[in-house]
């Protein structure tokens, strides 16, 4: 009979091992998955994951990978404090909606002032404010009342959506926009705009913060204090209030910081690749993100290799759409295989698999 | 005439032989105890006989047939009832609900309520079946546990170290108890590290250490001395103090009261004492009176009104632990894995969680790991901790080991008050004893330390003197010298106010 043993330390080996074997496993899933929709599963891997790195049009692919995996590594990193905390924040995707309505609002309201050191600044601030704000709701809910910060953080998501809906046809609305919903393009508007630092890479303030977030993040983990207090609030609560770890604190501390880092996002999204406030802006990367600091094992390195995997099979997947004819299901089907190997690999870290009856010692 | 035969019974598993070759009996009526230091095999043999372990070789043989028991029903079906150290009941159901929820085909509520009620009866066990198991007391809890067991009329009730829980007259009913059933035939497995009431109890003893059965005797014509050096193996060293001389005041905890901080809790009404410097208290009690409520608001997980709490003058009852820290107050709480140490995390980061502070292991909030390590080290090497090293998780050391790293990380901040609760709880005889050095050779540099701890003879060892923590109340605190049992189980709230019902043995 197989039986899971406990390990008395968790495996080094297996923790670095099992997301790769994770996506191993996924690869020849979804190629049985393809096969199945009658396409050549070879084919409809090297289209996901070969083409848009290495391809013959690798050089538009490329740039679209990065600028998919910016927001998501930023929203991972901040998320990954939280998570590690045993702090859910699940609706990051409103806080990057907010955040995107309130940078973007700031250079809509002193449209056209043209001084860009003054403004971007200022935007990316109110950015980061917003998303900080709307992820207090949860947060102080939580501290004073109680209240369970993930129902309370993903019913928010859904009325962000609404407020950015209702921006969009009516506050900031472009009004010479002949009536259409939406906002002024804020890519056409250099003062705002966040275009790419380096022509044709797509690696625009966004990517830059994502990597300076992922360094930063790593720091606070091994050497910093307050990455230490997350991880042992969250492997054992009782010991953080024994170690004097402010469990309140640590709550507000943690849906705050990645609340203002998915705002970031979400305002680095609409100055740059979005351009625009608008009902279709919210594109779940606040979801996705979550998926994302779990496969990279809320570790910052992990998250920045994770996003990065994340955003190509998104790439790839448009691309395998586009030239297969595959259902844009089947892609969602696939990224969700890799989320579910990844749980049910993530198992032998801490046990392993003994052949035999169990027995009380 | 012998109710259960073992012999050679051997189990082993990897890296350790935990019983190797044992044989012995136990009589019809007989109350038969069996000693041994923690590792020495204790568990693992009434896991045998209660079906939980398949030995590797032996045979047991019950009444004269062969005894093979694949599983704990097989073993209660066949007349062997076990109490185990750990009550597993549930707080927020009645007795009743608690007691049917373990048998096989419970009775209707009506008929098992009045069948609780005749045997509680019967054997001076006071016990309603009416009343919420969360309100009881650890004694009351206990009976829940036997009484669910005397409900299957056992030929052979094993109770593992029941009296860890129970003040001295609730010990004397229980023992009331236990002889009222040897007289009218049930065997009794007696299983304890408590010399004394072995030898008050008990007809035989077996004593075992590491595996095996080295000795047997009569508990009544042997001296505890020798059952302890039987048990440990070697002559066993007594902790002794030097300097007798006690400074000024250094804890003082004035008029002390705070709400139960849960629903099951307790709360604090109006402890007073102080501690002097170079002098070790101690404060005995029944598990749940308020030890580990007094703890957290000592260490300053639950901070109260400043003015309650003053140590060197400083009223310090409102500050924060690593606060107290800084000012010379370290603690230890009770449970070790998940309190006082991070059981996933590794001993360096053990070592830093409580001792950043005193030890200046964390600049700017930067963490120094390198001296977080070596002071790891020097708590594994001063204090004998067993493990590969210091980038071990907290979780692989056995108890009695992580017990001793978390005294040892305390005791080398060198606190000027240290409160430690339960020190040598499921530690051996050997490392119980050096940890008990080490609390009076903190206390003979000068510092105030606070024990406190539900083994009295414990407290008698070390503590200059004694009070007694019920129901959130202290007592005033009595110098140990010349302290009777007695004395201190009254002091202790005698048996709660539940005297035995019919003691007829």
């Amino acid at each position: 009979m197989l039986r899971l043993e406990k390990r008395p330390q968790p495996s080094k080996n297996w923790s670095y091992g099992a997301p790769l074997l994770a996506v191993v496993l996924t690869i020849i899933l979804g190629m049985g998955l393809f096969a199945i929709l009658g396409k050549d599963p070879v084919i409809a891997i090297k289209t996901i994951f070969w083409d848009p790195v290495f391809g013959q049009f690798a050089h538009f692919y490329r740039p679209e990978v990065v600028k998919k995996a910016a927001p998501l590594v930023l929203i991972a990193v901040g998320l990954s404090f939280g998570f590690r905390a045993g702090i859910w924040n699940i609706g990051a995707e409103g806080q990057y909606i907010i955040g995107a309505i309130c940078g973007a609002g700031v250079a809509l309201a002193v449209y056209p002032y043209d001084t860009r050191w003054v403004l971007f600044p200022l935007m990316i601030v109110a950015g980061a404010l917003g998303g900080f704000l709307w992820a207090m709701i949860p947060a102080l809910l939580r501290v004073f009342f109680k209240t369970n910060e993930i129902l309370v953080s993903l019913m928010l998501v859904y009325v962000a959506e609404v407020l950015i809906k209702a921006f969009s046809i009516g506050l900031l609305r472009n009004p010479e926009g002949y009536g259409m919903p939406g906002s002024r393009n804020l890519r056409q508007y250099p003062a705002a705009a966040n275009l790419d630092l380096i022509s044709g890479t797509g690696f625009h303030w966004g990517a830059l913060t994502a990597v300076f977030a992922v360094v930063v993040a790593y720091v606070m983990f091994t050497r910093h204090q307050f990455g230490f207090n997350v991880r042992l609030a969250g492997q054992s609560p009782r010991a953080a209030g024994f170690a004097g770890v402010n469990a309140n604190k640590l709550i507000i501390v943690c849906l705050g910081l990645s609340g203002a880092m998915a705002g970031l996002a979400g305002l680095f999204e609409v100055a740059g690749p979005s351009g625009q406030i608008l009902g279709s802006f919210p594109s779940y990367y606040g979801f996705t993100a979550i998926i994302v600091a779990f496969l990279g094992r809320l570790n910052p390195i992990g998250i920045l290799l994770a996003g990065l995997l994340m955003a190509l099979t998104y790439i790839g997947g448009q691309a395998a759409e586009a030239q297969l004819n595959l259902p844009s299901a089947a892609i969602l089907t696939f990224q969700g295989m890799l989320l579910f190997c990844l749980l049910a690999v993530d198992v032998l870290t801490n046990y392993r698999f003994k052949i035999g009856k169990a027995e009380v010692r | 005439m012998t109710l259960l035969d073992l012999q050679g019974l051997t189990k082993a598993y990897p890296g350790v032989v935990a019983n190797s070759d044992i044989s012995f009996a136990i009589g019809k009526g007989q109350i038969h105890a069996l000693l041994g230091e923690n590792g020495a095999g204790k568990s693992t043999l009434v896991k045998t006989i209660y079906g939980l372990v398949r030995p590797d070789a032996g045979t047991m043989t019950l009444e004269g047939a062969p005894f093979t028991p694949t599983d704990p029903r097989a073993a209660r079906a066949a007349g062997i009832a076990m109490v185990f150290q750990h009550f597993s009941l549930f707080d927020a159901l009645t007795v009743a609900e608690n007691i049917a929820l373990g048998m096989e085909n419970p009775p209707k509520q009506r008929e098992l309520a009045q069948r609780i009620r005749e045997v509680s009866e019967n054997y001076g066990l006071p016990l309603s079946p009416d009343r919420i198991v969360g309100d009881l007391s650890a004694g009351e809890r206990q009976r829940v546990e036997i009484i669910r067991c005397l409900l299957q009329d056992p030929k052979l009730l094993i109770m593992d170290e029941p009296t860890s829980v129970l003040t001295p007259q609730e010990v004397e009913i229980l023992f009331g108890t236990l002889r009222l059933l040897a007289s009218e035939g049930t065997s009794i497995l007696y299983i304890s590290h408590k010399l004394e009431e072995i030898r008050a109890l008990c007809e035989h003893a077996t004593v075992l250490r590491l595996g095996k059965v080295v000795g047997t005797c009569d508990p009544r014509e042997t001296t505890s001395r020798d059952m302890a050096e039987l048990m440990v193996g070697t002559t066993l060293m007594t902790p002794k103090r030097d300097g007798e001389a006690l400074g000024d005041d250094v804890l003082v905890i004035e008029g002390l009261t705070a709400p139960a901080p849960h629903q099951f809790g307790t709360a604090l009404k109006n402890v007073c004492v102080s501690v002097k410097s170079g002098e070790v208290l101690g404060i005995g009690g029944v598990a749940g009176n308020g030890q580990d409520e007094l703890v957290a608001a000592l260490s300053g997980e639950m901070p109260v009104d400043a003015a309650m709490v003053a140590l060197d003058g400083q009223a310090i009852g409102d500050l924060d632990p690593n606060t107290r820290r800084k000012i010379g107050l370290c603690a230890a709480p009770e449970e070790r894995n998940g309190h006082a140490a991070a059981p996933d995390m590794t001993l360096t980061e053990n070592a830093l969680m409580t001792a950043k502070t005193r030890l200046g292991l964390s600049k700017n909030g930067f963490l120094d790991w390198p001296s977080a390590r070596d002071f790891a080290l020097s708590v594994i090497e001063g204090f004998d901790v067993r493990t590969p090293g210091p980038e071990t998780a907290a979780r692989a050391l056995s108890g009695g080991n992580l017990q001793k790293f978390v005294i040892g990380r305390e005791i080398l901040q060198k606190p000027r008050v240290l409160v430690v609760n339960q020190p040598t709880w499921g530690v051996d005889a050997s490392a119980a004893a050096a940890i008990r050095q080490a609390l009076l050779d903190l206390a003979g540099e000068g510092s105030a330390v606070v024990v406190i701890s539900q083994d009295l003879d414990e407290i008698l060892e070390i503590a200059d003197r004694f009070a007694a923590l019920n129901e959130g109340t202290l007592s005033p605190a009595v110098p140990t010298a010349g302290l009777t049992m007695e004395r201190i189980g009254l002091m202790l709230g005698g048996a709660h106010d539940m005297e035995a019902a019919h003691v007829e043995a």
